[in-house]
Parts: structure tokens; sequence; C-alpha cells
């Protein structure tokens, strides 16, 4: 194995060139307001903080981070809901990591894994589904947790169990979907964004035509970008250019890894299991369409349906501003909790939490000293 | 803690809640000033001897992996511990726990490791005990060695010692360990070519104190990696320090696979690597020693220690830009050592 074709991707020569480009778009553009562009993605988040990309960009350009943390976006309610579930006798839950940790209103998986629950961390839907043939007596609920990028293997382990006749495998779908937010965002008045940075592993699924209303309808400049640091430092230049030139584009900036079209096989895969559904996001409230529901004639393998969950009425920390986080609006250092009340080793909302959260990627990477 | 708190696996990665658990959990019942180093091996004073003390337990999984088992891990481990504080390991300890139904032939095999590696670090095990317990009761095997060692003359490592000017030397690449126990795990299912880096440091460690005596600090990054260890460091000698990314060397593959499973290699364990903070008039020599040995063959100046800002780990990024190395935060992976 090899990550050769990485490395030009860091490379320093390349990242320096396309920096001063940047700057030199930048300062043609002085006296001009300054520039905030919102990387939408949790990954493009670390992956801008791993590599340092805000201490290199001139002044008055802002890189904003966006909802794209698939637990942080994740509602009180279905947290709550994946502990209710765990406490349940006869379960093996699940799930990704990143889920562990994430507070609930009363406990978290972490906590309930030391009690004794059976909560197992897997890197796919089909260890789940492995685990759940290994343990016939027993009834195995996977966390859906993710966005366009997951949800097509998530439904492939669906069709998976269905074939092969499963009766203890279920899942919990808290999916969510990435356009129907774009929009809501675009459209929110509190929301200041010149142009968005897109995210690439949800491009591949959906394609680039995914996006086009951003263009055509919203007129906002956009950059569908992988997650290197020379893709990211191509995208912000790429909308600098956009914005200063006043002619916004969907530029794809990924073609080695995004088309037009997506990837139609797991789209079908996707839409034969899943269905779009209203959904709550945190901070972002409920979204119309934003979410991904199991269709009817997969109900026997839907958690939600199948279980009787109770969960406490959900109760958001007071002062935790995960939700302006999400939204752009407040940056982590602005929240009356960031490093006080709230840090990765206890934390207060999921934004400190994720390994993708905007919070926890303040805290590792950004001194305030 | 709170009351009702529960000991998570996070208590138990060495990284910044492992800490907590120490300061507020142990030093105020173990109160004493020698502990209260905190530094890998204890240093005591028996007559005109200085000796350094030294105990750790192994619970890998799986208990054999590629470059190595749970027997010479443990082995080296130890030994690696009492060398970090300069000392010439002499004799260890072996505690075995065992699980009932364990197979008689794997005990065998890495008994006969732990023994080629006591050879090979030049120690004797010289006290023991064995404990078997019901199945379920413990996974497998589980092994504690502690181990006691002498420290030359004149020799005053310690991570209180780095100081502003001193160089920051890491002895190979980062992540083997971590990666190869990751990648031999049931159900990863990786055809992976990476190799555990376990081996015992004493030997390199007594070259390099040839050329340099007043070797200020040195560290085996082992559970929390590399960012972990420099932060402790930075903390113990209130001094920040600078590294530079570029200057870190990492196997292409072990790089790939950090990327595909998501971990950052600054934070995975290694068994085989030190860091050394050196003086800048010893550093080229200390580096060369390091060079001229296999286990320090990719030896690199990866830093140097700075005034400000006290207490906290600088990266400079491949691109220019630089960011803060946090201790880690949670535990990354469970049972890898």
């Amino acid at each position: 194995m090899s990550i050769k074709h990485l490395e030009e991707y860091r490379d320093p020569e390349l990242a320096r060139r396309l920096i001063d480009r940047i700057q030199s778009i930048s300062s043609k553009s002085v006296g001009t307001k300054s520039v905030r562009l919102m990387e939408v993605c949790g990954t493009h988040t670390v992956s801008i903080f791993r590599s340092g990309i805000r201490s290199v960009l001139p002044d008055g350009i802002s890189l904003v981070s966006g909802p794209g943390c698939p637990v942080c976006v994740t509602d009180q309610s279905d947290i709550d809901a994946f502990i209710a579930i765990s406490r349940m006798d006869h379960v093996i839950v699940a799930t990704f990591g990143d889920l562990i940790r994430v507070p609930g209103t009363d406990s978290s998986l972490q906590s309930e894994r030391a009690g004794g629950r059976d909560i197992r961390v897997v890197y796919s839907a089909l260890d789940a589904l492995n685990i759940a043939k290994q343990h016939p007596d027993k009834r195995v609920v996977f966390l859906g947790v993710g966005f366009e990028t997951t949800a097509p293997t998530i439904a492939a382990s669906i069709l998976t169990a269905n074939f092969a006749g499963l009766t203890n495998y279920l899942v919990y779908s808290a999916h969510k979907t990435v356009p129907p937010a774009l929009e809501v965002l675009v459209n929110a008045p509190d929301v200041h964004i010149d142009g968005l940075i897109l995210p690439g592993h949800v491009s591949v699924i959906l394609g680039s035509n995914a996006y086009m209303f951003l263009k055509t309808v919203h007129r906002k400049p956009c950059v569908i970008a992988g997650f290197e640091p020379v893709d990211i430092l191509h995208a912000v230049s790429s909308l600098l250019s956009q914005i200063h030139a006043g002619k916004p584009e969907l530029d794809n900036a990924y073609p080695r890894a995004v088309t037009p079209e997506g990837n139609p096989k797991a789209i079908s895969v996707m839409d034969a299991v899943f269905e779009p559904v209203d959904a709550a996001w945190r901070g972002l409230g409920t979204i119309p369409r934003g979410g991904l529901k199991i269709r009817e004639a997969y109900a026997r393998f839907d958690a939600a349906i199948q279980f009787d969950i109770q969960v406490p009425e959900p109760v958001i920390p007071n002062g935790c501003a995960c939700g302006d986080i999400l939204k752009g609006i407040k940056i982590p250092p602005e929240c009356a909790l960031y490093k006080k009340r709230c840090t990765p080793v206890d934390p207060v909302g999921p934004c400190m939490v994720s390994s993708e959260g905007t919070c926890a990627a303040y805290y590792r990477y950004v001194s305030n000293l | 803690m709170k009351k009702n708190d529960k000991i998570l696996l996070d208590h138990g990665s060495g990284g910044k809640i492992s800490h907590a658990m120490i300061e507020e959990m142990m030093l105020p019942v173990f109160d004493n000033p020698i502990l209260a180093q905190l530094n890998d091996g204890a240093e005591i004073k028996v007559g005109d001897e200085r000796l350094a003390f030294s105990t750790d337990s192994y619970v890998v999984d799986p208990i054999f992996f590629p470059g190595g088992n749970i027997g010479d891990l443990a082995v080296n481990g130890t030994v690696n511990d009492l060398a970090m504080s300069g000392a010439v390991p002499m004799f260890l300890s072996v505690g075995l726990i065992i699980e009932e139904g364990f197979p008689a032939a794997d005990l065998n095999v890495i008994l006969c490791q732990m023994g080629l590696a006591a050879k090979k670090a030049v120690v004797l095990v010289v006290t023991g005990d064995t404990k078997v317990v019901p199945r379920g009761a413990a996974d497998k095997i589980f092994i504690n060695t502690s181990g006691i060692g002498r420290i030359p003359d004149g020799v005053q490592i310690s991570g209180h010692r780095a100081r502003p000017g001193d160089k920051i030397l890491l002895s190979g690449t980062l992540a083997d360990h971590g990666i190869a126990i990751l990648t031999s795990r049931e159900g990863m299912r990786f055809d992976s070519p990476v190799i555990s880096d376990t081996a015992a440091l004493n030997h390199l460690v007594q070259r390099m104190l040839a050329v340099d005596r007043d070797i200020h600090v040195l560290r085996d990054p082992t559970r929390g990696g590399l960012g972990t260890t420099l932060n402790e460091i930075a903390g113990q000698s209130k001094v920040g320090i600078h590294i530079a990314e570029e200057r870190i060397p990492i196997k292409p593959d072990v790089a790939a696979l950090c990327e595909l499973l998501g971990f950052d290699p600054l934070y995975i364990a290694n068994e085989g690597k030190l860091i050394a903070v050196i003086s800048p008039d010893h550093a080229d020599a200390v580096l060369a020693v390091l060079r001229a040995d296999p286990l320090g063959k990719d030896a690199c100046i990866i830093g140097e220690v700075v005034q400000t800002p006290a207490g906290r780990v600088i990266l400079q990024t491949r691109i220019g830009g630089t960011r803060i190395v946090d201790m880690l935060t949670g535990e990354q992976l469970p049972r890898i050592c």
C-alpha cells in the first residue's frame, strides 16, 4: 500500500504558490469587506486545523466551520434514544467510535459500557452484521449516524440482512442529508457566508450536480474540494477569484473523485432502503427532507419502530453554543463553556467530543496563548 | 473524580484523563517526593548507589502480533522504562495472570521469547509469580514486569531538565507498534506489512551517554505517543517545544494506514523508540551515535526547546503553518501494550 499519490497534495512548494496566489487576489480586493468562507464538512475542518491553513491565510479571509460533522448535528433526542436502546436486555449496540463519548441528557454510551452494557465499536455496518450472525440470541442494533457518505453502506447492510434472512439485525437511522441543510444555511438571515467549500466525500456519492441550486438560485460561489492542504488552498483561491470577479461558479476541484452524476449504484442502494424525511438537526432545527428514514418495506430492520424507546425530555445544557457554532455564527472561544465547563475529557456538547467537531478542533489545535 | 463516576477505558489511555487520575487519586495517597517526580522509572538511593525502579503491566490484544508477542513486549517495556532514566537494567520480576484453559504451548512460546528478550537486554529475571483465574476472569494472559537498574555516576536524566535551546531527537519512525497491533486485530482484515518496533533500548542509551553524559531528558513515547510525551516534558520543565512535521519520520505504509483509519501518528504508541532532549553542543554527536545503531538508523532532530509558550508543543506543518499539539484526550486504542 502506498499514499505516494497524496504527497503531491501536501507539497510545500505547491502550497507556497497557492498561498502567494491567495495573497495576490486578496490584496487586489483591499478596502473591500472581509471574506467569510465556510467549510461545510468536518473532515475539512480537521484538515484545515491539522495543516495550519488558517495561520497562512492573509488577514481578512476567515474560514468558518459548518454543520458537516454527523455526530455534532445528531439531535439530543436521538442520542438519548441510543442510550435507551443500549440499556435494553439482550441487545448489542454496534456504533462508530465517535458516538461513544457524546453526552446524552443523563448518560453516555461510554458510561453505559462501563456499567456493563454490550456496546461495540465497529468500522463498518457490515461488521455489525457479522456480530448479528455470531449472536443469534441477541438483537444487534447499528446506530446509523452520518451523511450520504455512510448511508449507502448502511443501506447495503440492511439489504444483505434481508437477503440472508437475518432477523436479529436492526438499524436506528439518524442519517442526515447535506443539500437540504445547505439550502437552510444560505437562506438563514443570521448566517453571513461569502462562499462555500463543499464536502468531498458526500460529493463522491451525490455528484456535483446536486449543488447546482447554490449557483443558479442562490448565486453562492462554491467549490467541491478534496481534503489535502493543497486541495483546500486551491479551493480558497478559487472562491476568492469567483468573489473578486463577481461570478459565482460551482467549481469541481476534486475531479479525481467527484463526477457530475456521482455514484449511481450507491444512490440506488440508498434510495431502495431509505426515504427522505423532515429531520431535527442540532442547532439548525427541523430541516425539510433533511434526514433519511428506513422505508416501510424494511420496517422490520428499523429499531425506531421495533423498539419501544422512551427518552427523557431533552435538556440542552445551559450556555452551550453548539447550535450557533454549527451555523458558523459563533466560534468556540465565544462560547461561555469552552475550555471551562466543556473539555474533551468532560464534554458538554457534541462539538467538543466528535473528532470532527469544531470545538474539539479548536481545543486540540489552536493555542489561545 | 465525582462520586458516581466509573473508571473508563480513557483512564488507561496514558493521556490527559490518566494524568488527572494520577494527580487526583494516587499522588495524594502515596504522597512522597520520589513518586512526585513522575518519571518513567523512580530514582531511589540505597547507600551510595542510585537505583532506578519501574513497573508496567501488559494486556496487549492480540497477544501474538507481527514483530513480537506479549512476552518480549513485557521485558522490553520495563527495560526501556529503566533505560529512560539512564540506568543499566539489572533485575526483573515477572508476574503472570493466566486465564484457565490457556494453551500451554502458547505460554511456552511467550516464556521463551521473554527469555530471549532478557538475554538480549542483559537482564536477569530473578523472581516471579503465577496466578490462574477462572475462564472469563481475565482475557488469555496478562503480564506484569518490574525492574531495577543502576544509574551510572554523573547521569541526571529527568523530565524536568529540558532547557531553551536544547534539541529534540527522535530515534526512528513513529507509530509502528500501534498500527501493527491494530491491523492484526480480529475484524480488521488488513494484509498489513507493518511490524511492531518492540525492542530494548538500554544498550543504545548507554552508547548515547558515552558521548553525552549530560543528556537532559529521555522518554520512550509509548501509550499516548510522541504528542503526549512531548507535552509531559514541556509541562514538567515549564518550557515550550517546537517541532517540524516534515522532520518526523513515518514509514509510508504506516502513514497510509493512519490516513485510512483516521489516526494521528503523533498519538500512536511506539515500543522501541526514544525521545532525547540534548544540549545543542552535543546534539550532532548523539545523533551520529543513534544513526550508527540499527535501532536508531532513522533518527532525526525533530525540533527544539523554546522559552515560551511554556507547557505547549507547537508544530510547524509541512505547508508552513503552525498549530499546537495537545496531549491525547480520550483513549485512541485500548489494550495496545
